[in-house]
């Protein structure tokens, strides 16, 4: 540890953070939530990491204007046999075989290979070059986009709500309820969590998800088809809820006996009413944290299933799919699975980097972190 | 003590029998599930289906059947539905390539984590510490999948940019350990990235927090040297949840959390035989991988409370 330098060191380093964070504001009569996003405006970082995020949102949202006015390629267009016109020439999507002399003799090089980035050389079309489809990578990168960003939010909406419900129950109720809930976590803990996402949803992309019952002839529940983006939504939501239930249970635990609750059961309030007005909002921060981490590892979650064959099923693409498809022709079209990756790292540094700078705000002392 | 570790040792074999009755209920009950169909295939007549129910035991009653299974597993008599092989002696074969895996892959998490935590703490707000918290948030922003794949891109094979490396491939450690260290060189740094980056994180705030601490300045106004105090009590008593987080991560990367470094790299470990039953959609081998992988979990998971308590005398196992 020589190269630390620890000359420059203070053991006030901490400290002298803190007191810079002051600025001078009045804190009297404002909210909790005014306060951090006093805090929350204060760091640019993370403001402008949101608003990469929302950038990347937006951009995938308008997927088929992109179709319709630079590319002109639907995303599940394949190209096998069309060529482009790039700087005036025609160029094949796919290349075809052909033999070359070289050195005095003649050597045959392997088609199939789809054209690479063209930027604007093609007039919008293949900027990022074309997969062995010779489907356009950029349109399948912001369908695919579209894809991974519902998975990754969606599932930590999911995951939240359960985790949530299932925290304040344990936490406020205790006795037999908390010991069910908290076999349920260390349950679903023990598993390997990209096994069991993977044993999920390999099983339940055979046939879908039927799970339900008919009320007057009509069905309620949930009917999802094998190819269903939901199922991946289900399979992630689930495996990542004892990595949040068990700290929000915690959290209430430690709540449970405070003033403030036994004043509302003096008041007469009754449990669902304390659990959702007065547990809920105490718990609240740790809760919107959370949902940012579990956002981000959603995304990487999906990327493993779906690199595994067990996530968004082709030809939807999803930014997962991308790399999978992408891995077999790595040596000569690298653009397939690159982008992709790209992709998902600027939106996951984004998400964690916001989320980084939301714990700052809400609770600087707090200490929330999703364990792997 | 000696009761308490009887006790979890109970209540693990029982999280043991639960999982494995859960990856059972996966793949049995949910529809389409049913392994008879799936080996017959697709133009399969019933009385096909029926022979192979029947041959596998599944027309038996189903809590029978699952535990058939498990005595199947635990004699070492399970075989695959896919190809008839042995299970248990696949995992076996997987296991040495596994660990090999995992546990240089766990040095240098360990070692980098570490090294990242400390430097980052210590020039807290400075320039490096922003660099060095920069990286490690695109550490732990990175698929593994894609980091594996573009590593092997640049560095790997002989398309690669800068052929250093072997591409993908495993040579056993008795066989050869220099081409054992050089086939592994890049899979272990591709799954030690995310876990540097997030043991970094944790160990800079668990430091930054530590250095307020009263026998912190107890230390400081004894006259020690800053070196002293940060190697010696800082760092100690920052390391303390890092061993939870080391002992969880340990086991779930050698319990199948390798398996898209694995597939990446084509290591036949277990990961990789895993990946290989999904594809074929075959319950016996995933049972035994999951089974052995929460094995490693449960195991781990009471290690670390033991270990926690040793090192914080405050808690106490109950």
């Amino acid at each position: 540890m020589a190269t630390t330098g620890q000359e420059e060191f203070t053991l006030d380093t901490a400290a002298e953070l803190a007191a810079e964070e002051g600025g001078g504001q009045k804190i009297e009569g404002k909210s909790p939530w005014v306060i951090a996003g006093r805090r929350l405006r204060r760091n640019r970082v993370a403001l402008a990491s949101f608003a990469v995020f929302i950038l990347v949102v937006v951009c995938c949202l308008l997927a088929p204007v992109y179709v319709s006015h630079v590319s002109h390629i639907g995303v599940i267009d394949n190209r096998n046999d069309a060529t482009v016109i790039v700087n005036g020439k025609p160029v094949r999507v796919i290349s075809n075989s052909h033999t070359t002399i070289k050195n005095g003799i003649p050597t045959i090089v392997p088609g199939g290979i789809p054209i690479g980035p063209q930027y604007f050389a093609a007039g919008g079309k293949y900027i990022l070059g074309a997969d062995e489809e010779g489907r356009d990578i950029a349109t399948r990168l912001l369908y695919g986009g579209r894809n991974s960003l519902f998975i990754g939010v969606t599932s930590a909406a999911v995951c939240t709500v359960l985790s949530v419900i299932l925290a304040l129950l344990a936490g406020y109720f205790g006795g037999i309820v908390d010991w069910i809930i908290s076999r349920f976590f260390d349950l679903i803990w023990a598993f390997p969590v990209i096994l069991l996402a993977i044993a999920l949803g390999t099983a339940l992309e055979v046939n879908g998800l039927h799970q339900g019952f008919h009320v007057f002839g009509k069905f309620i529940g949930l009917n999802l088809s094998g190819s269903s983006l939901w199922i991946t939504v289900f399979v992630i939501a689930f495996v990542f809820v004892p990595y949040i239930g068990r700290p929000l249970r915690g959290q209430v635990l430690a709540l449970r006996n405070r003033e403030f609750i036994e004043a509302a059961t003096a008041q007469g309030a009754g449990s669902p009413r304390i659990m959702f007005t007065e547990l809920l909002p105490n718990i609240a921060s740790s809760v919107l944290v959370l949902f940012t981490l579990i956002v981000a590892n959603a995304i990487l979650t999906e990327v493993g299933l779906s690199f595994l064959g067990a996530g968004v099923r082709i030809p939807n693409p999803s930014w997962g799919t991308m790399i999978e498809e992408g891995q077999s022709s790595l040596a000569t079209a690298p653009q397939i699975s690159l982008f992709a990756g790209i992709a998902i790292m600027i939106t996951v540094l984004a998400i964690n980097i916001f989320g980084d700078g939301l714990r700052d705000a809400l609770d600087p002392r707090a200490k929330i972190r999703i364990e792997h | 003590m000696g009761a308490y570790i009887i006790r979890r040792i109970f209540g693990m074999l029982l999280v043991l029998l639960a999982v494995s009755f859960i990856v059972y209920l996966i793949f049995i009950v949910i529809p389409g599930g049913d392994p008879a169909q799936r080996i017959a295939g697709k133009v399969a007549t019933p009385g096909n289906i029926r022979a192979i129910r029947h041959s596998l035991g599944l027309d038996q009653n189903f809590i029978f059947q699952w535990w058939h299974m498990l005595t199947l597993l635990f004699t070492a008599k399970l075989k695959s539905y896919a190809n008839q092989t042995n299970v248990v002696d696949q995992i076996k074969q997987g296991l040495p390539i596994t660990f090999s895996l995992s546990i240089g892959a766990a040095i240098i998490w360990m070692g980098f984590g570490i090294l990242v935590g400390l430097i980052s703490a210590v020039k807290a707000g400075r320039l490096s510490d922003r660099v060095i918290t920069a990286l490690a948030l695109i550490g732990i922003s990175l698929p593994v999948a894609w980091l594996g794949l573009v590593l092997r891109y640049f560095f790997a094979g002989e398309q690669g940019t800068l052929a250093w490396f072997p591409d993908g491939g495993y040579v056993a450690l008795t066989q050869n350990p220099v081409q054992w260290f050089y086939h592994l060189l890049l899979p272990w740094f591709t799954l030690a990235v995310l876990f540097i980056g997030f043991y970094g994180r944790v160990l800079r705030s668990n430091i930054l927090d530590t250095i307020n601490e009263d026998f912190v300045r107890t230390a400081k106004a004894k006259g020690l040297t800053t070196r002293r105090i940060l190697v010696k009590h800082v760092l100690r008593a920052s390391l303390i949840p890092i061993v939870t987080l080391f002992g969880l991560d340990f086991a779930s990367v050698l319990g199948g959390g390798a398996i898209i470094t694995e597939t990446v790299y084509q290591i036949h470990g277990v990961g990789w035989y895993a990946a290989q039953s999904i594809g074929s959609q075959d319950l016996p081998p995933l049972m035994g991988v999951t089974l052995f992988g929460a094995m490693f979990i449960v195991v781990f998971t009471l290690l670390v409370d033991l270990a926690y308590a040793w090192l914080d005398p405050r808690i106490r196992l109950t």
